[in-house]
């Protein structure tokens, strides 16, 4: 159709310049803490008796078990993972609409490793001048080694961080040793080895690109914006016109910004945050810090390009056109702000009370389906339930089982060796299955198509769980 | 459309539209990244991999093998030699043992049941149901009511031979049709079904003139194989009748037609169709659904 259609268009390196300030020290605190966390916590040792695994924070895949310091959670509680993932949710929604894109900014495992990553590559081959300038030599021998060592720190970097992951499924330390040796399972072989391609990767190529074409989170967290949401912005009306601008010179008749583009080349999105806010935009206060350095040196307050709502925005531009003293309010008490507190606080309690009323024995309790009931000859009604029973503590349990609510003729369990009701026997950390059968005589059957009844299983230490279940007969017909 | 008009551009990005509009909302014609034209040439590049290892280009005859010559019978058969592997460990152990030393041992108990469970519903379902609870005419296994008896053994011999099954040894049960073959009048069935249908009755207060004189019959016609008291007899099949189990129907027109025409039933021998270890699974899987009663011994065994 006609020539100048670009129909891939090349990533365009960016070289971010570094730079100090509030966010650039927050960002730092914020990727070493995380870091820190990430790398440690498979470490931390935690003694739980000789039948269980001593690292505080594991996931047992083969042995079904995931462990938390003193919590300790089987397949069957796998809801309090879900409740987390939903807190996670709605409190990044939470946060997005109160601060913006900040998870983006500061947290994001992405930005993080990106951030790490470029801060080996100003160790190694200098700022971005330097960078750019070794970028476009020919090759040389500085070249090569500044190159290799970039390259061969980031392949270590992404080592650890493939292997720290398969720490949290595996018992560390004799991970590590195996690690040594090169005796490691296929298993955490790949994921050590996909994990530290992906790192490579995505932290040391792929970088922005991530964020504006694969993360769907960076799309929608726009949803959450309004008015009052905290965003990046440049103050337009103080500004413009823009210019370059001399020592001694007037300001009169002209905005505060020289148009020396710190803020486009601090940015590691590689955006400029004076076409106003943008998709792109991680939130990371970079060019906040950049901007706020340049007022410094030529004496204007800071703040040409900060932290402030887009209403904030609005009403200076007013303010300004109707010589209205202009007042910054920063409205974090909003609807949505109550919500997103109300939904939390509502999952939260819910995960609690399910959290404190978790006990070390659980009984289940399935009626047969089919048939629901079984008329014998002398004309009594039977019923079968499996009971499912179980004992998370670490040692074999007992337990007698009773009925509340029905007096049947006979309890008995069907199963090898002749079990009986008040000797169910469970072992340790693991389920007993039993099918117990329960008969009722005809007299009292009939009485009622379904009775209601609460199954007890009690062991000497009173270690004891509960369910509601029903008994079904034919009825009076 | 003339290929000289110039594609619509965005005021505000300054980006052509692919002309496309929903709702008043364009789409800008905005270009891909180039990585993801090279990630789509890789999963080009590695589909041919595909064709090369995986079955995948038609013939006339079926399909090129590719060089793993992976076919879904082969996987089957994998995951099948998996679960011989994973059995071996109890299947010679099962196939040693006999009938009570399994109800005996937990993990054997456990290992024929499930097998019993699902041999039952693949062979046994259809006429008894996939909850063992039969219907009319198809006995119920979950009950306490055995025509032939509820022992492991007797279980399995019945699985074994089969009844009325044409198998050498089957077990054979046969009620005359007293009815249509005329050795009972219609008044005297009449008279009996009155009889058999309060036999259950521990109260038999209805002793109207036909209850006594279809007791006269049942002495006569009945008691030789049902038993005096309607007890059954387990040795000829012959159903209890002095119970709340019935197998064709308890009212008494079902009765007056079981009299009249009689009923016989007939279950397959499974021997030389399924494999003896198999009729021991489902021997002890029928044992574990709750009808056995080894410590009450029939009156006339």
């Amino acid at each position: 159709m006609n020539d100048g259609v670009v129909y891939f268009e090349k990533q365009k390196k960016i070289y971010p310049r570094s730079v100090k300030g509030r966010y650039r020290q927050l960002k730092w605190l914020a990727m070493s803490v995380l870091l820190g966390i990430y790398y440690a916590v498979p470490w931390i040792r935690w003694d739980r008796g000789p039948h269980a695994p001593n690292q505080a924070v594991l996931i047992d895949m083969p042995a079904r078990r995931a462990y938390f310091f003193n919590i300790e959670l089987w397949p069957q509680e796998v809801y309090f993972f879900a409740g987390l993932m939903v807190l996670a949710a709605v409190g990044l929604f939470f946060v997005t609409s109160l601060l913006g894109r900040v998870w983006c900014g500061y947290a994001c495992p992405q930005t993080v490793w990106t951030d790490l990553f470029v801060a080996v590559e100003t160790w190694i081959q200098g700022d971005r001048n330097a960078r750019m300038k070794l970028d476009k030599s020919p090759l040389s021998l500085e070249k090569i080694w500044k190159k290799t060592l970039t390259h061969a720190l980031w392949v270590v970097i992404a080592l650890c961080t493939g292997g720290a992951w398969v720490f949290y499924f595996v018992d560390a330390p004799t991970l590590l040793d195996q690690i040594r040796h090169f005796d490691v399972s296929y298993m955490a072989g790949s994921w050590i080895l996909g994990l530290t391609a992906s790192t490579y990767i995505m932290a040391g190529y792929a970088r922005e690109q991530v964020c504006i074409y694969m993360c769907p989170y960076a799309r929608f967290q726009s949803a959450m914006f309004d008015k009052d949401t905290l965003i990046i912005g440049y103050d337009r009306e103080r500004g413009d016109p823009r210019g370059k601008h001399k020592r001694g010179d007037s300001w009169e008749g002209r905005g505060h910004c020289i148009d020396c583009t710190q803020c486009v080349i601090v940015c590691p999105m590689g955006i400029d945050i004076r076409d106003g806010l943008q998709m792109e935009c991680i939130a990371c206060g970079l060019c906040v810090d950049a901007c706020n350095d340049v007022m410094d040196k030529i004496d204007l307050p800071r703040g040409l390009i900060r932290y402030d709502t887009q209403k904030n925005y609005e009403r200076r531009t007013l303010a300004q056109k109707t010589a209205v003293l202009f007042k910054s309010e920063i409205n974090l008490l909003r609807p949505r702000t109550f919500y997103y507190i109300a939904i939390m606080t509502v999952i939260s309690a819910l995960m609690l009370f399910a959290f404190l009323n978790r006990s070390n024995v659980e009984l289940s309790v399935i009626h047969d389906r089919n048939p629901l009931y079984v008329k014998l000859s002398s004309g009594d009604i039977r019923n079968t339930y499996t009971l499912k029973i179980v004992n998370k503590t670490r040692e074999d349990r007992i337990f007698a089982l009773e009925i509340d609510g029905l007096s049947p003729r006979e309890i008995s369990v069907a199963g090898a060796g002749a079990p009986q009701p008040d000797n169910l026997m469970v072992l340790a950390n693991s389920v007993g299955t039993f099918r117990v059968m329960v008969v009722l005589e005809a007299g009292k059957a009939m009485r009622h198509p379904r009775h209601n009844l609460r199954m007890v299983v009690r062991d000497q230490e009173g270690f004891a769980d509960e369910m509601e279940t029903v008994f079904i007969s034919e009825g009076v017909q | 459309m003339s290929g000289q008009e110039l594609p619509e551009k965005d005021d505000i990005t300054g980006v052509e539209t692919t002309g496309h509009e929903w709702d008043g909302l364009k789409e800008l014609n905005n270009p891909a990244p180039r990585w993801w034209l090279w990630v789509f040439l890789v999963t080009v590049i590695w589909s041919v991999g595909y064709w090369v290892v995986y079955p995948a280009w038609p013939t006339f005859s079926g399909a090129t093998e590719g060089t793993w010559k992976w076919t879904q019978y082969g996987e089957l058969k994998e995951a099948q030699q998996e679960i011989h592997q994973r059995r071996a460990k109890y299947q010679d152990r099962f196939h040693q043992a006999a009938l009570a030393d399994i109800l005996a041992d937990a993990e054997l108990y456990e290992f024929a049941r499930v097998g019993g469970a699902a041999a039952f519903k693949e062979n046994c379902a259809a006429c008894h149901g996939t909850g063992a609870a039969g219907g009319r005419g198809y006995p119920n296994l979950n009950d306490d009511d055995w025509l032939w008896h509820g022992k492991l053994d007797e279980i399995h011999e019945t699985l074994r031979v089969g009844i009325n099954s044409g198998h050498d040894e089957s077990r054979i049960s046969q009620m005359p049709a007293f009815g249509r073959d005329g050795l009972l009048t219609r008044a005297q069935i009449g008279d009996v079904t009155e009889y058999v249908h309060q036999l259950h009755l521990a109260d038999k207060a209805n002793a109207t003139p036909a209850y006594t004189r279809g007791q006269q019959v049942y002495t006569e016609n009945c008691a030789a194989c049902h038993g005096a008291d309607g007890e059954g007899d387990r040795t000829l099949g012959a159903p209890r009748l002095n119970d709340e189990v019935w197998l064709w129907g308890g009212d008494k027109k079902s009765i007056h037609n079981t009299v009249t025409n009689a009923h016989v039933g007939v279950m397959p021998a499974w021997e030389g169709r399924l494999s003896p270890d198999t009729l021991k699974a489902l021997t002890i899987y029928i044992h574990s659904l709750g009808g056995t009663e080894p410590d009450v011994p029939m009156q006339n065994e």
